[in-house]
């Protein structure tokens, strides 16, 4: 019963989806506000019946109703309850209905938070919307319904895969989603712009605070998949490259620059044109990364055969959405003449060339992932591209853009007046240059070209980014200060410094060894010990368990003890590596056990990872700024015009 | 700078950029492509002297090897019609087990031992990497299962 009520659900939620894709369009063009307010209803009420759909679908899981298919591939009944809900989205159809949940929700807060946009242009926004869920939704119940049943009933379910049992991976996903969907609204304000004919500056001021909303869920998403790959799979990488990485990458890398150009279209009335593009290619990516990761594509262009239809949709729909909006750009382009010039030296120039290497940064990275695709395409032949391309092909407009980051943000629009800027980055300059060439050399007592490039680099962004907010403080105590968008820049471009400090380091200077180890031995990685004390079994809910117990210590002084696991998950007799990690501000001690080598002996790799923490960490400031930037007082005044 | 300008300034700045890119991206592509070979073809010895390639197949019944204490560890890989010997040193992976599906880079050793710095096995029991799955394909069931011409063609070089 539950099952079918979520089904019908989604068939209800479907038409709602098409009045709202429709209707406002008619309302635009009959000049009739009525039709346009259908529109917002109609995304009020595909909401609510997304959202029942949703809970069904999560009843089901708790209930454990193994007679849903979905639920009998990837649940059981003794996983735990909140693995149960994650469960939901832990696989192809579950994660499209979350991906639709989303994606009304940010129609609901569209809906809610565009009083002051005309009512024309939010009537163009919901309506293409509308035609986005209209899509998705078409595609969940044509190729992959999550209520589909199963007949006979298994009496238990075939477990939610081991590595998804985990906190990480139950958050990771909508935070993703959340960031990835949310281009859709940059997207659908783009759309709008270029249907309404309303081109001036004033929709790039209209889509700033969603843009920067999606890319800060977006980085905290990425951040969380990173570090639950780093704790999760046992081995201690926090990046693959690996393309369902790369697939949500590219649009973080894409929407992180048309952040930067909406800033120059709304300020001054420029790069309008690039900005549109911008925004149309953020959304493709997000799109093409659902269509790498959901259809099996990136297994092999032989699986994308096997089971051509939903990769087949998503291509169609992808081409589809690309096209139409590239069709609509090339009509509109003629009209978006520039309002104004700028010199050489200016904010413009400076947002430009972060632009150019941020999307010389996406190309490569997507050149890098459809490689493989397109050799075996022509040739039939297998190849893979290794993360030291991705490293070496990333730090080529990255490391530039770094250093041209400090000097950017100092800069002032139009034209920089002769002697300003050297005069202020002269002390960040000179912090930079000694501590960047100190902290190798003195903590870690090895110097490299790349480690001195990244770790002034790092300081650098670091101290341009404190010198706005320091002299703020200074100088006007208890007084308003800097605005808010001011701040915000501020910090995530701190935040960007933090995260180039932290991968210099732990890349330059991890620690990593593989050895054999028993109860009582000691091996000595970096200067620490560690010490095996002792290796008994532990039961879990649903798996069983070898744990060993082993102290660390540093010259002879106990600093701490680890419980690193090596599990076996009792359906799908799975083993699974968790490791154990002792994490302070500086480095984590990440110990994991391997195999049993027979005689109570266990290989056992240990590693030494300074400064990894400051790669997370440097995200969440990123995203801790683009929430300030976001929550600017000038977006939540209502526009007077 | 009219807004001509800046147009040249932008599209110079982005064609130099791109082309720039490029020619890094091409150049290194060939330094950093890792070609899948069919243990078959390894055993025939058709595979690069001089670079890491991958290879893959199932994990032999029987073929683990390690030596008591060390970290040492010997397999037998096959495709199914042809075998070839592995050395690893290290940790292996969680779902490493004889009869499974692997995926090992490295190069070929003395003795026509291919010596693994990386060895992969995928996290879920029913997945097997798509090139094994292809390689396995392509042998169970041809001319090379046959035990005549299978002792033929694997010989070793």
């Amino acid at each position: 019963m539950i099952p079918e009520l979520g089904h019908f659900a989604l068939i209800l939620a479907l038409s709602m989806a098409l009045c709202q894709g429709i209707l406002p369009f008619v309302g635009v063009h009959k000049n009739n506000a009525s039709f346009m307010a259908v529109g917002n209803w109609a995304a009020v009420g595909q909401f609510v019946f997304v959202a029942i759909a949703f809970v069904c679908l999560t009843t089901s899981f708790l209930q454990s109703d193994f007679s849903v298919a979905y639920v009998a591939n990837h649940s059981q009944l003794d996983l735990p309850d909140i693995y149960k809900v994650s469960a939901v989205w832990g696989a192809h159809e579950g994660s499209l209905l979350l991906w639709v949940l989303i994606l009304s929700s940010w129609t609901l807060a569209v809906v809610r938070f565009s009083k002051h946009v005309p009512t024309e242009f939010t009537a163009y926004v919901v309506a293409v919307l509308g035609l986005l869920s209209v899509g998705f939704l078409l595609f969940m119940l044509l190729t992959s319904n999550p209520f589909d049943r199963l007949f006979p009933a298994p009496p238990d379910g075939a477990d939610l895969n081991p590595l998804l049992q985990d906190p990480g991976l139950a958050i990771h996903p909508p935070m993703l989603y959340v960031g990835y969907v949310g281009f859709s609204v940059a997207f659908a304000f783009a759309i709008a712009a270029m249907l309404s004919g309303n081109l001036d500056r004033r929709w790039a001021k209209w889509t700033r605070p969603w843009t920067t909303t999606a890319w800060i869920f977006l980085t905290i998403g990425i951040a969380l998949g990173s570090w639950w790959a780093y704790y999760e799979l046992g081995w201690g990488g926090w990046w693959f490259w690996d393309p369902v990485e790369n697939a949500s990458f590219m649009p973080w890398l894409a929407g992180t620059a048309l952040i930067h150009s909406l800033a120059v279209t709304e300020k001054r009335g420029l790069f309008k044109s690039w900005t549109l593009l911008l925004a149309i290619s953020t959304f493709s990516l997000s799109l093409l990364g659902t269509f790498l990761v959901r259809s099996g594509i990136l297994v092999s262009v032989h699986a994308f055969a096997t089971d051509p239809t939903r990769g087949y949709f998503i291509l169609a729909f992808l081409a589809i959405v690309i096209l139409g909006a590239l069709i609509l750009f090339s009509i509109r382009a003629p009209d978006l003449d520039s309002e104004a010039g700028f010199k050489l030296v200016s904010r413009e120039t400076f947002l430009l060339l972060n632009n150019v290497l941020l999307v010389i940064a996406t190309v490569l990275v997507f050149l890098g992932t459809l490689a493989p695709l397109v050799a075996e395409a022509i040739d039939g032949s297998k190849i893979s591209i290794g993360p030291p391309w991705f490293e070496i092909a990333f730090a080529i407009p990255m490391l530039p853009l770094v250093f041209l980051l400090g000097v950017g943000m100092h800069t002032v629009w139009r034209q920089q007046p002769q002697g300003s800027l050297a005069a202020k980055l002269r002390i960040p300059a000179i912090i930079a240059l000694l501590l960047g060439v100190i902290i190798p050399g003195l903590f870690y007592g090895r110097f490299g070209l790349l480690v001195i490039i990244g770790s002034v680099g790092g300081v650098w962004l670091i101290a341009s980014s404190l010198l706005e907010p320091l002299r703020s403080l200074r100088r006007e105590k208890g007084t308003a200060g800097l605005p808010r968008a001011v701040w915000g820049m501020s910090i995530a471009h701190l935040g960007v410094g933090v995260f180039t400090l932290g991968v210099t380091m732990v890349s330059a200077f991890n620690v990593e060894t593989d050895q054999a180890l028993s109860p009582g031995g000691t091996i000595e990685v970096a200067g620490f010990e560690f010490e095996m004390r002792e290796l008994r079994n532990v039961n879990g809910p649903n798996y069983s368990a070898i744990e060993a117990s082993i102290d660390i210590r540093k010259d002879g002084e106990f600093i701490g003890n680890l419980h690193p696991q090596k599990r076996q998950y009792l359906v799908q007799q799975n083993w699974m590596t968790e490791a154990g990690i002792f994490a302070t501000w500086n480095k984590d001690l990440f110990v994991a056990l391997g195999d049993e080598l027979g005689n109570n002996t266990w290989s056992v790799r240990v590693q030494y990872k300074p400064l990894i923490r400051w790669i997370w960490l440097g995200a969440l400031i990123m995203a801790l700024g683009g929430l300030l930037a976001a929550t600017d007082r000038r977006y939540r005044t209502r526009e007077t015009s | 700078m009219k807004p001509r300008q800046q147009r040249m300034l932008a599209v110079g700045l982005a064609v130099a950029g791109i082309l720039v890119a490029t020619a890094l991206t091409l150049r290194a592509f060939q330094d950093n492509m890792m070609f899948f070979i069919d243990v078959s073809d390894v055993v025939a010895g058709n595979y690069p002297e001089d670079r890491t390639f991958r290879i893959g197949g199932l994990v032999m019944d029987g073929s683990i090897e390690r030596a008591e204490g060390s970290l040492d560890v010997h397999f037998t890989v096959t495709d199914t019609a042809c075998e070839l010997p592995v050395v690893y040193s290290g940790v292996l992976p969680d779902l490493f087990r004889e009869g499974q599906g692997v995926v090992a880079h490295g190069r070929m050793g003395d003795g026509n031992t291919f010596v693994a710095d990386t060895v992969l096995a995928k996290h879920d029991e029913n997945y097997m990497a798509p090139e094994v799955a292809d390689s396995l394909a392509k042998h169970v069931g041809g001319k090379t299962t046959d035990m005549g011409t299978k002792l033929e063609k694997c010989k070793p070089q």
